[in-house]
């Protein structure tokens, strides 16, 4: 196995190479990426984590290279991945290394043609998304065709054929399933020439995807081809702009449902008015049992065929990130409303720079499920209809809100500040299993300062607070950052838990870090305390426990 | 073992950075992406009569990508007076909030042309890891320069290399 690595890595190093001698190649090209983060825990006392829990794995790795070669129309690649193991929190089945990622693709001004592993959406993606998400440790790639048809400008036809990515395991005939889908799209204003200089601009698409999987059950009659539909438009007129997709699939029991022969829908619409200097926008989402994986059986984060976006506003700041959102594939109903407004500059509150104001509420509720028929002794019933659902009503269950209000504001040449106020409402019970839990309200402030020193040294710093009665009480957090343009930054930050109501959890999660930056290639450093919590990356989640210790990253480009 | 990897990985690294010091430039791949309005076209065909071109990645939830674009929103009048060049910011937000890019941008009053990568399609094709990372290209549309990260202050730098650019200059040797 070493000499394999060893070997393969070697071919990396020398394609790379190639990139210098690219002269004498004419028209080819090769360019890639690279990226390795590793982590080395220690035990750490008042976290509870003792040198029995570490148990010798005081080290974890993820890396990936991947290269593309490009000659005219044709283009291939490959990317290389290694969990050795993998950094605590990422799926234990991705430990190993190998090549989960290959392809050839021939393209042409109307057509192209990929073989091998190969991601695509359709529309919101709620019928097909394959993609890959670095941070989660997700990927679910396609391995088969692609194809592509652009018979004249507007009119776009895909299709796709394969199975997807489970981690290191090579699909056979009876294990997961294949998916085939098309998708077509239309834009009406360069279809139509009479409708090409239209203020009013119409797209629309449509979608079918199906998966065949073979009936391994025991206990139940599954259906082996399961379908899904979807229809979907984007319209402009003038300042206003629409959009809206609804999805539809037939009956699909899995482990995620518990084995209902129920329909699923979903439906998304979208509605945003923006002139310069503000933007308004609205979106109402509803999902019915729409979790479409290749695989029944299967409830990791591994094998989805289809994305269902999330709704909430998603936040970076350490506390207002503490308690994020995960999408409920069975059922969820939800709208979310924002407003972007720069004030004018030289006015009164705008000031000399003029001043940003963003004001977001989203909120998402359960549905409404009731039993279907006399059959079924209770909602959601193994074997049954599962429940029937009332379109229009919103259940009575919270599952999250959030109000957010941010004023951006520059004060001077050297000085610029962001406000933020957050209130947010967090079913702890449903989105993290916390069962019989309360949901938790926290009111969470935060300030963020930069201060230019020079035209390239620059700090910045950061106070937060949350406060809420419920979970682990309250937080606060600071943070100072030093940066000098174009190469450096170090960072100092602190997470205390000051309001738990636990003496011995009243602890301070800090770190520091340090990075280079050279051109694409990047390098940092940090040491410290994480703390335990969720990491989630459109709505997909994955759980990140508490650790102590170093953590390095580094990644480029070329 | 973890050591031969790792060793491996290093002189990769290593040569990856010599590689960036004498790369010529690649030219924008053929990927299909979307313009705020849901319109799909090909980025090969932007095209700037010759004057320079900035591709910069961001996404809403980028802070960093977010300042970045306001530094340059802040000089491009004169920058393009100066310069001519063109600025395109992708955005990589998934379909989550594809939708809220529009508004988003209008409500910022940002000024140059916003392109929607959803499904990554573009940034996977040039190799982009950690957003945000800026590309400038040249007239004849080759890629002579890019960075990942954003300091304050860099758009300065940016800048300079714009107008070395702009006048003929080669720079794909330069830090």
């Amino acid at each position: 196995m070493i000499k394999r690595i060893f070997s393969t890595l070697a071919i990396i190093l020398a394609l790379s190479s190639m990139s210098v001698a690219q002269g004498f190649l004419g028209k080819s090209e090769v360019h890639g990426s690279f990226e390795v983060d590793g982590m080395y825990y220690h035990a750490d006392d008042e976290l509870g984590i003792t040198e029995e829990d570490i148990n010798g794995q005081t080290f974890g790795f993820n890396g990936f290279a991947d290269i593309i070669y490009t000659l005219d129309n044709f283009s291939a690649g490959f990317r290389y991945e290694a969990y050795l193991p993998p950094i605590a929190g990422f799926e234990r089945s991705l430990e190993g290394q190998g090549f989960p990622y290959l392809w050839a693709s021939y393209t042409t001004d109307k057509f192209s043609f990929t073989i091998g592993n190969f991601y695509e959406q359709f529309g919101n993606g709620l019928t097909l998304r394959t993609y890959q998400e670095w941070t989660l440790g997700y990927d679910n790639s396609l391995n088969g065709a692609r194809v592509t048809f652009e018979p004249v400008k507007g009119l776009l036809f895909k299709g796709v054929y394969g199975t997807q990515r489970y981690f290191w395991s090579k699909w056979e005939k009876n294990g997961r399933g294949i998916v085939k889908g098309i998708d077509g799209e239309i834009n009406l204003n360069d279809v139509f020439s009479g409708m090409s200089d239209s203020k009013f601009r119409l797209i629309l698409g449509g979608s079918a995807v199906s998966k065949y999987q073979s009936d391994q059950s025991l206990k139940y009659k599954m259906p082996t081809n399961v379908a899904s539909f979807a229809g979907r438009f984007n319209m402009g007129i003038g300042k206003f702009n629409f959009s809206s997709e609804y999805a539809y699939k037939i009956n699909d029991p899995s482990a995620i449902n518990k084995y209902i022969y129920k329909p699923g829908d979903a439906f998304i619409f979208s509605g945003s008015y923006s002139t310069k200097g503000l933007g308004i926008y609205a979106q109402f989402k509803r999902i019915d049992n729409m979790s479409f994986k290749s695989d029944e059986a299967v409830t990791s984060n591994a094998l989805d065929i289809n994305f269902l976006p999330p709704l909430i506003e998603a936040h970076t700041y350490m506390l207002a990130a503490m308690y994020p959102y995960a999408t409920q594939p069975n059922g969820e109903m939800g709208f979310q409303f924002e407003v972007t407004y720069k004030v004018p500059k030289k006015s009164k509150l705008g000031g000399k720079y003029g001043m940003g104001i963003t004001v977001n509420y989203s909120q998402m509720n359960s549905i409404v499920k009731e039993i279907p028929n006399d059959t079924v002794a209770y909602v959601g019933q193994p074997g049954t209809m599962g429940w029937k659902s009332d379109f229009f009503k919103f259940g009575d269950e919270i599952y999250n809100r959030d109000l957010t209000i941010e004023v951006n504001k520059k004060f001077s040449r050297k000085f610029k500040s962001i406000f933020k106020y957050i209130y947010q409402e967090y079913n702890i019970d449903v989105m993290q299993g916390h069962t019989g839990d309360p949901n938790i309200k926290a009111n969470i402030g935060i300030i963020d300062m930069t201060y230019k020193i020079t035209s390239k040294k620059s700090i910045r710093w950061e106070l937060q607070g949350l406060w809420t009665k419920e979970d682990k009480g309250d937080w606060a957090a600071a943070l100072i950052e030093y940066t000098v343009s174009p190469h450096w930054f170090i960072t100092i930050a602190d997470q205390y838990n000051y309001g738990n109501k636990h003496a011995y959890e009243r602890i301070h999660y800090y770190t520091g870090s340090f990075g280079y930056t050279l051109k694409t290639t990047r390098f940092a450093l940090t040491y410290g305390r994480q703390r335990e919590g969720v990491v989630c990356v459109g709505g997909v989640c994955r759980q990140v426990p508490a650790s102590s210790g170093f953590y390095v990253t580094i990644s480029s480009s070329f | 073992m973890k050591k031969i990897i790792i060793l491996s990985l290093a002189l990769l690294m290593g040569g990856m950075l010599a590689a960036q010091e004498t790369k010529q430039g690649n030219k924008l791949p053929s990927v299909n992406i979307k313009t705020l309005e849901g319109e799909t076209f090909n980025i090969q065909n932007i095209d700037n009569d010759g004057n320079p071109i900035l591709i910069s990645f961001w996404a809403l939830w980028c802070k960093p990508c977010k300042k970045e674009l306001d530094a340059y929103n802040d000089n491009y009048e004169d920058w393009q007076e100066e310069t001519g060049v063109k600025i395109y910011a992708v955005s990589i937000d998934d379909a989550r909030s594809t939708a809220k890019v529009l508004p988003f941008v209008n409500g910022k009053s940002w000024e140059f042309d916003v392109l929607l990568d959803p499904n990554g399609d573009l940034k996977r094709a040039l190799s982009v890891n950690m957003i945000p990372h800026t590309f400038i290209l040249d007239g004849e549309g080759n890629i002579v320069y890019q960075h990942t990260s954003y300091y304050e202050g860099l758009e300065d730098e940016i800048f300079e290399l714009v107008e070395k650019v702009a006048a003929g200059e080669d720079i794909s040797g330069k830090h």
